[in-house]
This record gives structure tokens, C-alpha cells and sequence, in this order.
């Protein structure tokens, strides 16, 4: 699982090439430290695959969150060639919800 | 058949925590099954100032779940993080399914909690995430230096307000009534507040935007009209919170035979009972006047000790 700031947001997402998943968290988001372990899981399985794992704290970068559309977490999304493709936000966000859409892209 | 429980607690918040300590404690084999993170609303919650005995300098909701959690712990509760979606409740050994296991027990303590009632307002699922939130602590954070809202009138709506001043730049509560529902220790901090205002009588009519939230049209209730309140153009968004009571999570048991009030909320006598021998239920999912950390965890420990009683008459 790559961890990306608001400086390597943007080469390794935006600028990336191909599928990346992005888990967006922060400090004091417990549903989202509930999902971690599932997410990290996801990401053991599946890191020969063509899907790039990476996780941001947006506590540390507000801007680059809002940027990318994103008021409230968790959210889990995917990202084709820098352009957001697909995303689960807040409730939406289940173990079961996430392997499914991972399993889209993998 | 896999191991049958002497119990099997559904919910890791307050509740159940405190229905699995007694458990261990009465050397029952205990299972409690969370599908999400411990603690469940508390858990989302920044500040406690009324649990007996908390007066622990920066406490959080996560701070005591956590301590909760561990003392379960240490009373040999097993837990398993799962989505239970069926449950075959009457019978000797009751059955819990989810998408990838089966639980047996020979009692159930439903303590599945609530969760946050939904504002009511047109546009409110489109914006949820993007605007709308029913969780501070997750998502204050973006609103630092930017204007919120918070719908509701009760201790959670007015603390969470006050959470949200460290944040936002201002805040406004809106109400449905004239005075607010809570606590008068509450309300005399809220009142000190500089950065906390009020918006009487009013509820939110529909809220808007492209994309993000930056548009809410709100009604005054007494005399009907209608305002829209937009984002500062520079700021380009704004936020509201909702906080206005909750909804049971009692989905999975519609169409059994637990009984349930017409708002979904679990019935019992006063030692926890529901219509069905064996299975209890405990905390916010039940019908009761006051949910509260403090109700809640003594809703569990009633709930363990009457589950050992019917195990006893098993016997």
C-alpha cells in the first residue's frame, strides 16, 4: 500500500498511468480505521495485479481532498489514467462493497 | 454444527461491550459480532462529559470504546468482524448467518444499535459525502475556515456544534423549535460560544449545488417563509451537519418473528426480554426513553445476567 501527501498526490494519481485505488481517511475518522484492515488486506492479495494500492490522510491535505471532490469520508475510489472513474462514499463503504469494486479493476 | 455459543452478542458498541464483559466475567463462551468499527456511534463521538467516572482529562467516544474493548478482552469475549444479514432466532440453538459464516447460540443479545437519522431534506442523499454529514469527527477537518450548519436540537446536535467551532468559521444551529432539548450545562457552554449561532423554528427544506454542497433553502415553521442560504462566494461551499436522532438497525430481523415498534425499535420488559425466549436485546436498539453510553452499558450487563438465568433453567 503506497502512502501518498498532498506533493505525491499528484505524480502518483493524477499523473499516474492505469488503475489506482485510493483509500481517503483521516485523523479522526474511525469508520475509516475500521475499513483499514480490509483495505490492506485487498491490497496484500492483489499487489501483482494491474490495480496500484495507495492511501491518503486528508487531514494533512484538505485541499487536495476537496480538489477531488471529496467532503466527507470515507471514500474509497478508482482512478483511470488520473481521472476519478468510480468511488464509494461514507455508508456506501463495506468490506463487501470495496473487494467488489477492486475486483472490477484487478 | 460449529461451537454453540452460551451467547452471542451482536454489536460492539456500549451495549454489547458491556453484555461481553459480564458474559466473560460469568465464564459463559461469549461471541460478540461487529460488522464495523467498535463503539458504534459513540465511536464517532468527540467528547463525554456524562458517563459516571469520566473524568479523564481529553476522553473521546474512541478512547473509552477502546478501554471497553480491552477489558472484554481480557474476560475471554471472542469477537469476529462480520455482516450478519439472517438470523433464525426461536429455537434452542439460534442461528446467525452472514455471507461467509454460520454462528450458533444458545441465546442472542441484540445490542445493533442506531444510526443517524437522516435530515429529511430534498437533495440530502446526493450531497451526503459531498456536503452532508452526519459525522464531526470525520469530517470536520474539511470545513476548516468555512461556514456550517447543524441540523438538530438535543445533547449530540449542540456538542457536535461545539466541536465544530474549532473548525468552521461559523456555526449555525438550526432548530425546529424555539429552545433547545438539551442538557442545561450543554446549552450554557453553547450559549458562550462566539462562534455558534442560532437559527430558531427553522428546518432545512432542500439543500444544493454543483457538486459540492453550496446552496440550502430553509423554512421557518412558524411563519412559513422560506430563505436560501448560499455558500460565501469565495469559499464556494458549505457544510451541514445532521444530528437529529437516530434509526435502529433492525433491518435484518423485518419479516422474523422479533417483535418490533412501528419505528423498528425492539421491545422489551425490563430485564431485557423480547417476545422470543432466549434472546435479548440491549442499548439504543431498544425501546427505552433515554439512550446514552451509561443506559446502554447497563442495558448489557442486565441483558448477560438474565441470559445466564435462562441458560441456568435449561439446565
Amino acid at each position: 500500500m503506497l502512502e501518498v501527501d498532498k506533493n505525491t498526490f499528484k505524480t502518483e494519481v493524477l499523473e499516474g498511468e492505469g488503475y489506482v485505488f485510493v483509500d481517503f481517511y483521516g485523523d479522526g475518522c474511525v469508520p475509516c480505521q475500521a475499513l483499514m484492515p480490509h483495505v490492506h488486506a485487498l491490497a496484500d492479495k492483489y499487489h501483482d495485479s494491474n490495480l496500484k494500492f495507495a492511501a491518503m490522510n486528508t487531514t494533512k491535505a484538505r485541499r487536495v481532498a476537496i480538489s477531488q471532490g471529496i467532503l466527507g469520508l470515507p471514500v474509497m475510489a478508482i482512478y483511470k489514467d488520473g481521472e476519478k472513474v468510480e468511488e464509494l462514499v461514507k455508508d456506501a463503504c463495506t468490506p463487501e462493497s470495496i473487494t467488489a469494486m477492486v475486483e472490477k479493476y484487478v | 454444527m460449529s461451537k454453540v455459543y452460551d451467547v452471542i452478542v451482536l454489536g460492539a458498541g456500549p451495549a454489547g461491550l458491556a453484555a461481553g464483559l459480564y458474559a466473560g466475567r460469568a465464564r459463559l463462551s461469549v461471541l460478540i459480532i461487529e460488522k464495523g468499527q467498535d463503539g458504534g456511534q459513540i465511536a464517532i463521538t468527540d467528547e463525554i462529559e456524562n458517563y459516571p467516572g469520566q473524568t479523564v482529562e481529553g476522553e473521546s467516544g474512541p478512547s473509552l470504546i477502546a478501554r471497553m474493548t480491552e477489558q472484554c478482552a481480557k474476560f475471554g469475549c471472542e469477537r469476529v468482524s462480520d455482516t450478519i444479514n439472517e438470523v433464525e432466532l426461536e429455537g434452542a440453538v439460534k442461528v446467525l448467518k452472514s455471507s461467509k459464516a454460520e454462528y450458533h447460540g444458545k441465546t442472542v443479545i441484540i445490542a445493533t444499535g442506531a444510526f443517524a437519522r437522516p435530515i429529511g431534506c430534498k437533495g440530502e442523499k446526493e450531497f451526503l459525502g459531498r456536503g452532508v454529514s452526519y459525522c464531526a469527527t470525520c469530517d470536520a477537518n474539511f470545513f476548516e475556515d468555512f461556514e456550517v450548519f447543524v441540523v438538530g436540537g438535543g445533547d449530540s446536535a449542540v456538542e457536535e456544534a461545539m466541536y465544530l467551532t474549532k473548525f468552521a468559521r461559523k456555526v449555525t444551529l438550526i432548530h425546529r423549535r424555539d429552545e433547545l432539548r438539551a442538557a442545561k450545562s450543554i446549552q450554557e457552554k453553547a450559549f458562550k460560544n462566539e462562534k455558534l449561532h442560532f437559527m430558531w423554528d427553522t428546518v432545512v427544506e432542500e439543500v444544493g449545488g454543483e457538486g459540492m454542497l453550496s446552496t440550502m433553502t430553509v423554512k421557518n415553521v412558524k411563519t412559513g417563509e422560506t430563505t436560501v442560504i448560499n455558500a460565501d462566494e469565495e469559499d464556494g461551499l458549505m457544510g451541514v451537519f445532521g444530528f437529529i436522532g437516530t434509526i435502529p438497525n433492525t433491518k435484518i430481523f423485518e419479516g422474523t418473528n422479533l417483535k418490533l415498534d412501528e419505528r423498528g425499535y425492539i421491545p422489551t420488559d425490563d430485564n431485557m426480554h423480547t417476545n422470543i425466549p432466549g434472546v435479548f436485546a440491549a442499548g439504543d436498539v431498544r425501546v427505552k426513553s433515554l439512550r446514552q453510553v451509561v443506559t446502554a452499558a447497563a442495558d448489557g450487563a442486565i441483558a448477560t445476567t438474565q441470559a445466564e438465568a435462562y441458560l441456568n433453567s435449561l439446565e
